[in-house]
């Protein structure tokens, strides 16, 4: 009956500072990033800008603690490694990925973008694999693995690079905007939106877990957590927040993923990318 | 429809409740129920006494019969947060059927020991 649609509908969540806002359209990127950056701000007094890049580390001092002991012997190095070789390894046809990107690893700051061309959202684990592909080689798997670790090696390389996402045009905006109702629209049998824990209740523990802000949530992937005990892509955590959600995940990369990096990553505009990382 | 479905169960509750006595067996049955992480997990954002490391996006649940005189308020709180608060975090148990109406009978049986 009524329930199943009242779970599909597009609930955008009035935040207060969204209250005025009812449809992803109604405000410009530019404005929806003073709104989210104020709402943090006062949220998190004296938490600069840069300090979230860190995710929860940022506002807990506690768990911050604990972090900055691993990070001494970071456990993402071997695949940062691992990455390198891969990276510099001929595929059968003889090219590299050097042939696709140029000889600079340091390639983080142009993903995710708009591409006129094909008309969708590129980001980087798209771009690699557009590349096996283009030079005859088979994909890679999108949520860990080899995949994880070239995004490593090329996050690692790219360390300090500022996020700086531009939304050219009306189609990139039509994008944007499909990303950040993604965002907003409550979903799933237990009835949350990404917004729901991320900035309604970021700060807030559920269980043991201190829910970390939106705001920096893009700039340091890939991540090596604990509870994985392996690496893993962004469209991975996406895919396991939404089963926390009770709802079915979407595919790694497809296009409603990427348009969702797109609108998370273009929040953190001004924040320097920082990945790989360690989590819990 | 379902709104007066609804209705009438509540009305049909509040008589009922102040007539059946609640065996210790609902109360524990009900405090099952709201600490499984798979059941109601309420433990997950409320604290409440005893049950170990809460979390704290919504209020500690203690003093309900003083808070909560009204039985039928408390069914609705739990039935569907978002009638209340349209931008309530709480999963709406019962209009999601994440929990049964009897499930969520229990867990008040329970609440109102606390
Ligand atoms: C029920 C609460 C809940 C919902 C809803 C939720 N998440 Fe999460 N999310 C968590 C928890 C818990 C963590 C781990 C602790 C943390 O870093 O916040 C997490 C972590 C993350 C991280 C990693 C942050 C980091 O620094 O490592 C990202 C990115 C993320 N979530 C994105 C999303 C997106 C996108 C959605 C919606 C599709 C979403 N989350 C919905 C609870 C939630
Ligand atoms: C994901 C978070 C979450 C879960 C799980 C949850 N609640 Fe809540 N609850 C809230 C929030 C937030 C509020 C604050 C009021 C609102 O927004 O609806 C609330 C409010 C309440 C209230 C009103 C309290 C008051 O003092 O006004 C009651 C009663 C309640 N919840 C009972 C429960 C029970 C029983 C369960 C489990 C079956 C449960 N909640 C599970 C988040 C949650």
């Amino acid at each position: 009956m009524v329930k199943s649609l009242i779970t599909l509908g597009l609930a955008l969540l009035s935040l207060g500072v969204f209250a005025a806002s009812k449809q992803a359209s109604d405000t410009t990127p530019l404005e929806d990033l003073t709104t989210y950056r104020s709402y943090f701000e006062q949220r998190f007094p004296g938490v600069s800008l840069q300090q979230y890049a860190n995710g929860v580390y940022a506002i807990d001092a506690v768990s911050r603690e604990n972090w900055e002991a691993i990070e001494e012997f970071p456990p993402y190095e071997p695949m940062v490694e691992a990455g390198e070789e891969l990276w510099q390894t001929p595929f059968a046809n003889g090219k590299t990925y050097v042939d696709c990107f140029g000889d600079d690893p340091a390639q983080r700051k142009h993903y995710p973008h708009w591409d006129a061309v094909s008309q969708q959202v590129v980001t980087l684990p798209f771009a690699i694999n557009q590349c096996r592909t283009r030079h005859g080689e088979k994909p890679l798997k999108y949520k860990k693995g080899k995949m994880a670790d070239l995004l490593a090696y090329l996050s690692y390389a790219s360390r300090g690079q500022v996020i700086d996402v531009k939304i050219p045009d009306a189609a990139a905006l039509a994008a944007y905007n499909a990303g950040k109702s993604f965002y907003f629209a409550r979903r799933g049998q237990l009835n949350f939106s990404c917004a729901s824990c991320h900035m309604q209740s970021a700060g807030q523990r559920v269980r043991t877990d201190i829910l970390s802000p939106a705001l920096g949530h893009a700039s340091g992937w890939p991540v090596y957590r604990s509870k994985w005990g392996e690496l893993g892509t962004l469209h991975r955590r996406f895919g396991g927040c939404m089963k926390q959600m009770r709802a079915k995940p979407h595919k790694a990369q497809s296009p409603e993923f990427r348009n969702l990096e797109y609108f998370l990553t273009h929040m953190s505009n001004g924040i320097q990318y920082n990945g790989p990382a360690a989590r819990k | 429809m379902m709104f007066y479905r609804l209705k009438l169960l509540l009305l049909y509750l509040s008589l009922s409740g102040t007539v059946l006595a609640v065996t210790p067996e609902q109360i524990a049955t009900g405090k099952a129920i709201a600490w499984d992480r798979k059941g109601g997990n309420c433990l997950a954002c409320h604290s409440m006494p005893e049950g170990n490391s809460p979390g704290n996006l919504g209020p500690p649940l203690i003093a309900m019969q003083a808070r909560f005189p009204d039985r039928q308020k408390l069914y609705a709180q739990i039935y569907d947060a978002t009638q209340l608060n349209p931008d309530s975090r709480m999963p709406p148990f019962g209009q999601y059927q994440i929990l049964t109406e009897s499930e969520i009978n229990a867990v008040i049986d329970y609440l109102y020991t606390l």
